[in-house]
């Protein structure tokens, strides 16, 4: 197990190099720094010089080893637009951005494990028709346009929630639901699909004849074996939420490594950005490794492989 | 009545329709048995001819689309069919148990073997921990499992087939059940380990004094275990009687004609064909009339249109055809 979680590592360290190497170079492609540096309107001897003083004359494979070498030492660089270090600037907001991840993935997970199993159990009812409904719409429904829908609702209407900010828990409910909302009807139809297929198992019926409660035989036996595909769907959705929370934080204003990526795109902040595509690859791969350590744990057929 | 104490199973009437969507599948037809303490029953017929459902209905483990009919499905004197569902749940897995013939599904992949022998016993013992592993290693050990304590923490996946049918039948018997329905428990393995299995299955039957339904369509096995037979045949019990009476002399032209498909070292030639019977099981989709056996049968009449009366010998040997002896 211990060997199989270092192969695990070794491979995300090298799926983080390749990430940031792409980044790299799809970024400088997008557009010169230098201009970027030397801002709108200023001359061509300028941004000349802008070039030569920060080595963008030189070749792009240059560039990344240099930068490389300083982001392995701990230094990221400066923020054209905010002219401080990117490391504190970065690392300031990725609470609040894991805060609403985990929010939201617990919501959709509280929200679609009991809808899931009752859907299953009563499949073709007006149960499972229901659950159908309310996944369709979360799949259908863009999540900006449902988070603006909340804002109309709780915020101007009803006015129980503060439209925008990131001050109080108040202000992580509306974005946990957008956000939530968007993921959970994936989770839903995976675990319904699952359950369905799992209760037809012999080893459900093994387990009725043992005289087991109805509750054992569902929550027990039936959804632990249902969950272990929901598990390797959750690292995958979290790749989404980081994407969905670019969205949602810009809409809600909420003061994370979304609203900071959307931004540093806006002002053409390459150094923070080149940081954040880092920073959310390297959680997404840990979080691909947490979730197969996760299945292993469930599943003990795979621990063997 | 002193006598009806010692009968464990009680099955009068039961019959089990199936809604598909061609119509109303007549699983199960009005069948009747019962099963006494210490005794082996043999329930035998040919794929789809009800064994299996009828197992299910009395352990109430039919799939949905399946309803149960029944004058009486009794279990000690209790009346299964007027009992809810926590009284069934009381009741199976504890004084009611079933053996499965799927061993390589039948367990669960994510959890221990110990962990699923345990639950059954401290679920309706009120045992401990300790108390229900101590049973479960005292059960493998019995059924023949080496190194029974270590077995506890395997997974199902870390077994034989062989070993998996082991840890099915220990499972069966932790709550020391009074009747045991075992459904075909050897058909999915090795005939060594068939043979092993059912020595096994009897040794135990008889020390502890279990009634048995035994479901298979191997008469070998039948011949060898059995204290009396029910042969079905298209959802029916066409014939019925203690064993040695109804190997020596069938009296339905079906048993008839499964037993003379059993090849007999010496008697059958070695590359000689093997005994057949002709034809093929009527669908029971909507109403089913008459005797079921008569389009395969040689000695059908036109009489075979109306449903056949059920005879009956002194010695308990019944039989459901117009011929009062059709050899």
């Amino acid at each position: 197990m211990i060997g199989y979680i270092l192969k695990r590592l070794g491979l995300a360290v090298l799926v983080a190099l390749a990430v940031s190497a792409i980044a790299f170079f799809l970024l400088r492609m997008s557009g010169d720094i230098a201009i970027a540096i030397a801002g709108e309107g200023a001359r061509q001897e300028d941004i000349e010089l802008v070039r030569r003083t920060y080595g963008l004359d030189r070749p792009l494979l240059v560039q990344y080893a240099e930068w490389l070498w300083n982001t392995l030492r701990g230094d990221f660089g400066t923020s054209i637009y905010f002219k401080t270090a990117v490391a504190p600037l970065v690392f300031a907001k990725l609470p609040t951005t894991l805060l609403l991840g985990v929010l939201s993935l617990g919501f959709a997970l509280l929200v679609s494990i009991p809808l899931g199993v009752l859907a299953a159990v009563y499949a073709n009812s007006w149960i499972d028709r229901l659950a159908l409904a309310i996944a369709v719409v979360g799949q259908a429904l863009p999540n900006f346009f449902f988070a603006l829908l909340l804002v109309m609702l709780f915020s101007i209407t009803l006015r129980w929630l503060p439209v925008s900010g990131s001050k109080t828990w108040a202000h992580f409910i509306m974005p946990t639901i957008a956000l939530g909302y968007y993921v959970a009807p994936a989770f839903m139809r995976l675990i319904r699909a699952g359950m369905i297929e799992v209760l037809s198992a012999d080893y459900i019926r093994t387990a009725r004849a043992k005289g087991l409660p109805t509750r054992t035989v569902i929550f027990k036996h039936a959804l632990r074996n249902a969950v272990v595909p929901v598990v390797a769907l959750t690292a995958v959705q979290l790749g989404f939420l980081l994407g969905g929370s670019v969205v949602i934080e810009t809409i809600f204003a909420l003061d994370g490594l979304g609203y900071l990526a959307y931004q540093s795109i806006t002002y053409k902040d390459f150094p923070v950005m080149q940081v954040i595509v880092l920073l959310l690859s390297v959680l997404y791969v840990l979080l691909t490794l947490a979730a197969d350590i996760a299945n292993a744990w469930l599943d003990p057929r795979i621990r063997v492989a | 009545m002193a006598h009806s104490s010692d009968i464990v199973l009680e099955v009068d009437g039961l019959s089990v329709d199936i809604a598909t969507p061609g119509g109303t599948l007549h699983a199960v037809r009005d069948i009747s048995f019962s099963v006494k303490r210490g005794e082996t029953l043999c329930l035998v017929g040919e794929s789809g001819c009800g064994k299996s459902m009828t197992s299910l209905a009395i352990m109430d483990l039919l799939p949905k689309a399946a309803k149960k009919t029944a004058r009486r499905l009794a279990f000690a004197g209790e009346d299964l069919s007027r009992a809810g569902r926590s009284r069934i749940n009381a009741l199976r897995g504890n004084r009611m148990s079933m053996i499965f013939q799927e061993p390589m599904t039948a367990l669960n992949p994510a959890y221990t073997i110990g962990n699923q022998l345990v639950e059954a016993y401290r679920l309706h013992k009120r045992a401990s921990e300790a108390e229900a592993r101590e049973r479960a290693v005292f059960l493998l050990g019995k059924v023949g499992i080496a190194n029974a304590a270590e077995r506890l923490g395997q997974y199902p996946h870390q077994l034989s087939g062989g070993l998996r049918q082991r840890v099915m039948i220990a499972m069966a018997l932790m709550c020391g059940p009074e009747l045991l329905i075992a459904d075909e428990p050897t058909t999915a393995l090795d005939v060594t380990i068939q043979a092993q299995i059912l020595r096994l299955l009897v040794d135990l039957q008889n020390e502890l004094g279990i009634a048995m339904v035994l479901i298979t369509h191997d008469l070998g096995i039948v011949a060898r275990i059995a204290d009396r037979v029910a042969v079905m045949y298209a959802g029916q019990i066409v014939e019925e009687g203690p064993t040695a009476s109804l190997f020596n002399a069938p009296r339905h032209p079906y048993t008839q004609g499964l037993i003379a498909c059993i090849p007999v070292p010496g008697r059958t030639e070695p590359g000689g064909r093997l005994g057949v019977i002709p034809g093929v099981v009527p669908s029971l989709v909507g109403e089913v009339r008459g005797c079921s056996f008569r389009d395969r049968c040689g000695k059908a009449t036109p009489a075979c249109l109306d449903a056949p009366p059920v005879r009956e010998t002194a010695d308990g040997h019944r039989w459901r055809c117009i011929l009062e002896n059709a050899a």
